[in-house]
């Protein structure tokens, strides 16, 4: 370890450790307490249990952290957490970075190399911070002759496309950003979005290489756009319901993958090429046309496709799961939470306590959260591994595959849906 | 259209339709050199190869130096087949100052040349990998040359420009207990590239991609003069180590692989052939090279020929028939060298085998011609 430390002094360390909790401390004191009285006193405080949610109050917290709890019940009801941090963005951006750290381990150990090693001590964890970073940093360079504002844009509205459909992704009960009636058909809607923007992308480059790639993309996701859909008429048959959250929660007893294999192969298959990934990534074919329609992006307009592209990863992992593998629905492992997690203890005069258990979080949906993110992170799973097995496959052998075989598959699926309902499997009076 | 053209010189006639790409030189499927190539959609059709972006003159440098001061740049070319491309000069140059080189650096020389013929093959399957998209196949060649190159840095002192070769033998012996360890290695060498099978070359999609893709017939693979593994790829059996024999391959059992489809499947499936007959012929030279012995003849400071004359010696190198032409005038210096390299023919089937494909198989078919542009431009 002397190479990473050389001059490593104990003391110089606890120094540099009490140099930094002074200056936080004395940060929070002169500039952070300040600037929370004023915004406590400018903003209107909520009403919590009958009692005006005054800045003293807010600040008895610290004696008795269960005062909190209201508040932080009432942020958590709102529309902006929902989209912003649980079911929404912030989940599903955490989701894919640890996707793509997921990646390039597990890739690496397939071709038996290490990965990110160094960044962050432990196993490179912190590579992905430091190859935004770098992104971040970078100069973007616009070509000379491209459509300028279309240029900008294209990467921004892939990234707000992504983050929409994740949107649809119900979580846990209850837990779903955007509850449509017609949630399904929505999805569909989002992923036509993907081939606009590509081409939007390719064409305002105005480069003969994202051109191309644009091209193969729009092929590409247009041919596999009419598997995609027909693929999941079967699920829509047999639940009757456009409804995601719906859709989950009818597969208490059976995840629909039992009774529609074929469906949710040809999904499956259809995911891997819309999220133009190995062996479908004709768009990015680098040995053909350098990056395809990524060529001339640069920079952090790079890194907002690349998070795009992750989100729309995990989006579509979400979808499989809530269509085929059940959703949320799980044996229930997460134990019931205690009342207490704590009992009062007296200190001479002052009592602290009784704490309560977690009552932020109910038990179901902690439940529902851990198996929807388990069976996602196996779908993923199964979505990444291609790369590392699989060559890179042709345009015309890709457009067979989607036009000829693809959507005979998929008919082939919405007809063993038809007879389970006509035989009374499911459906009514049926299984389920 | 009214401006003067100098003479000599038309504008071409282009479709609309036509759009024209310089894949390369600075372009991730290309090497250091440009494909001038023309699409309609997705179909090729016209190529023209344009070499010549990493011409360093080795040929003209060779006439300003000696004998043996040519060795080390002379293995700049390919730097990963350094062995094979000296040889045929070594051997011209020995014929030359009428130097008559012992047993055991003849069976040195084959064993390094054997295990540099690896070295080389795996590196160009790596490149074919991820050419196609297979970073595995990158990954895994680029690891298991490490095994050889490990050997070679034993032997020579050097990883990759080995200078090893010299007229009259090789320049050091072998390190104590190289046998084994040689052995070892190279058995589980072969244990590792038997496995790409079953990721690469029997994995469907990579099948599905480049069977029948830039189908080079017999005739045609005859009348380009096309060498090495494209050559017996079209169902040729053409080996030089067979047909004609340079310093002990006559004592060896070397055994030719032949496919017959011409194919893109067919010319990357070759080499990978080859390496495991390499590694045949290791293990046959390790047990009949004499166990003791000289392997270097000593010569004179700037050896010098008895007077005009000149030679023609060639052998074959990872890419195919490589040979050396020296003419010398009884001088220290020689007169001309001139090296005439595979790569440089088996490029000349590119523009034919490329017309009416599919841009995708741009890279498949480009790489399994085992082109190497360093060598070509020289």
């Amino acid at each position: 370890m002397s190479v990473i430390a050389p001059k490593f002094k104990l003391s110089e360390f606890i120094k540099s450790l009490l140099d930094n909790i002074f200056w936080i401390i004395l940060i929070v004191v002169l500039v952070g307490l300040p600037a929370i009285m004023m915004i406590l006193f400018v903003i209107e405080m909520p009403v919590i249990d009958g009692e005006l949610l005054t800045p003293f109050l807010a600040f008895t917290w610290m004696a008795d952290p269960t005062r909190i709890l209201p508040v932080v019940h009432a942020f958590m009801a709102t529309d902006i957490f929902r989209v912003m941090a649980f079911p929404g963005f912030g989940f599903a951006a955490l989701l894919a970075a640890a996707t793509i750290f997921v990646e390039r381990k597990m890739l690496a150990k397939l071709q038996l190399r290490v990965g990110p090693f160094y960044c962050g001590k432990f196993e490179g964890i912190l590579q992905l911070m430091g190859d935004g970073l770098k992104l971040i940093s970078k100069e973007i360079i616009i070509p000379a002759k491209a459509d300028k504002p279309i240029f900008w844009a294209a990467p921004v509205l892939f990234v707000a496309a992504a983050a929409s459909f994740v949107a649809f992704i119900p979580v846990a009960p209850g837990w779903v950003v955007a509850d449509v009636e017609l949630g399904l058909l929505g999805v569909f809607a989002v992923i036509g979005f993907f081939p606009i923007i590509t081409i939007l992308s390719a064409w305002s480059a105005n480069s003969k290489f994202p051109f191309i790639g644009g091209i193969r993309a729009l092929f590409q996701m247009v041919s596999f756009e009419i598997p995609l859909i027909l693929s999941l008429l079967g699920v829509v048959m047999l639940t009757g319901s456009l409804n995601l959250s719906e859709i989950a929660a009818s597969q208490s007893v059976f995840p629909w993958i039992v009774f529609l294999p074929v469906g949710a192969i040809v999904f499956f298959i259809t995911m891997l090429a819309e999220l133009e990934r190995i062996p479908f990534d004709l768009p990015e074919a680098e040995s053909e046309i350098v990056a395809g329609w990524l060529t001339e992006l640069s920079g952090m307009m790079y890194g907002l496709v690349q998070l795009g592209t992750y989100l729309k990863l995990y989006a579509f992992a979400g979808l499989f799961v809530v269509l085929f593998l059940g959703g949320w629905n799980g044996p229930m492992v997460v134990p019931p939470f205690p009342a207490e997690l704590l009992t009062g203890v007296e200190m001479g005069p002052v009592t602290i306590g009784p704490f309560p258990g977690l009552p932020l979080f109910d038990q179901e949906m902690l439940n529902g959260t851990l198996w929807f993110v388990l069976k996602t992170a196996g779908v993923i799973f199964f979505i990444l591994l291609p790369r590392g097995v699989f060559p890179r496959i042709r345009v015309d052998m890709l457009l067979n595959l989607g036009w000829s075989k693809l959507i005979g598959l998929a008919f082939v699926n919405i007809f063993i849906a038809l007879g389970l309902l006509y035989a009374g499997v499911l459906g009514p009076g049926g299984l389920q | 259209m009214t401006f003067n053209l100098p003479p000599g010189l038309a504008l071409q006639k282009v479709d609309e339709r036509i759009m024209t790409l310089n894949v390369g030189p600075q372009h991730p499927g290309s090497g250091h050199m440009r494909i001038i190539v023309q699409i309609d959609g997705d179909y090729i059709v016209a190529c023209d190869p344009d070499p010549g972006y990493v011409h360093r003159g080795e040929e003209k440098m060779a006439e300003y130096r000696n004998y043996i001061t040519n060795i080390p740049h002379l293995e700049r070319p390919v730097i990963h087949d350094s062995c094979n491309v000296l040889y045929p000069y070594v051997l011209g140059a020995e014929e030359l100052l009428g130097i008559e080189v012992p047993e055991r650096a003849k069976y040195v020389r084959v064993i390094a040349s054997e295990l540099n013929r690896c070295i080389y093959i795996m590196y160009w399957l790596a490149i074919y990998g991820i050419f196609l998209g297979h970073s595995t196949m990158f990954m895994w060649p680029a690891g298991d040359r490490e095994l050889l190159i490990d050997l070679m840095e034993k032997m020579t002192g050097a990883r990759v420009t080995h200078a090893h070769f010299v007229p009259g033998g090789v320049r050091n012996d072998l390190p104590p207990n190289f046998e084994d360890v040689c052995l070892r290695q190279v058995n589980y060498f072969e244990k590792r590239i038997k496995e790409y099978a079953a990721i690469f070359y029997d994995n469907p999609i990579l099948i599905a991609r480049t069977r029948d893709t830039g189908v080079l017939s017999r005739q045609d693979a005859i009348r380009y003069g096309t060498t090495g593994s494209v050559l017996r790829a079209s169902g040729v059996d053409y080996d030089l180590r067979v047909k004609e024999p340079y310093d002990v391959y006559d004592e060896l059992d070397v055994h030719t692989n032949v496919m017959k489809e011409g194919d893109s499947y067919a010319r990357s499936k070759i080499p990978w052939l080859d390496m495991l007959e390499s590694c045949n012929i290791i293990r046959q030279a390790l047990q009949k090279m004499p166990k003791s012995g000289s392997v270097r003849v000593k010569l004179k400071p700037n050896p010098k020929t008895k007077g005009l004359e000149s030679v023609y010696k060639r052998v074959e190198s990872g890419r195919g028939s490589l040979g050396c032409y020296i003419v010398s005038d009884g001088k220290v210096e020689p007169y001309r060298v001139k090296l005439s390299v595979p790569s440089f023919r088996n490029l000349i089937a590119l523009p034919n085998l490329l017309k009416g494909e599919k841009l995708g198989n741009m890279p498949s078919v480009y790489w399994s011609l085992n082109y190497w542009p360093v060598e070509a431009d020289r």
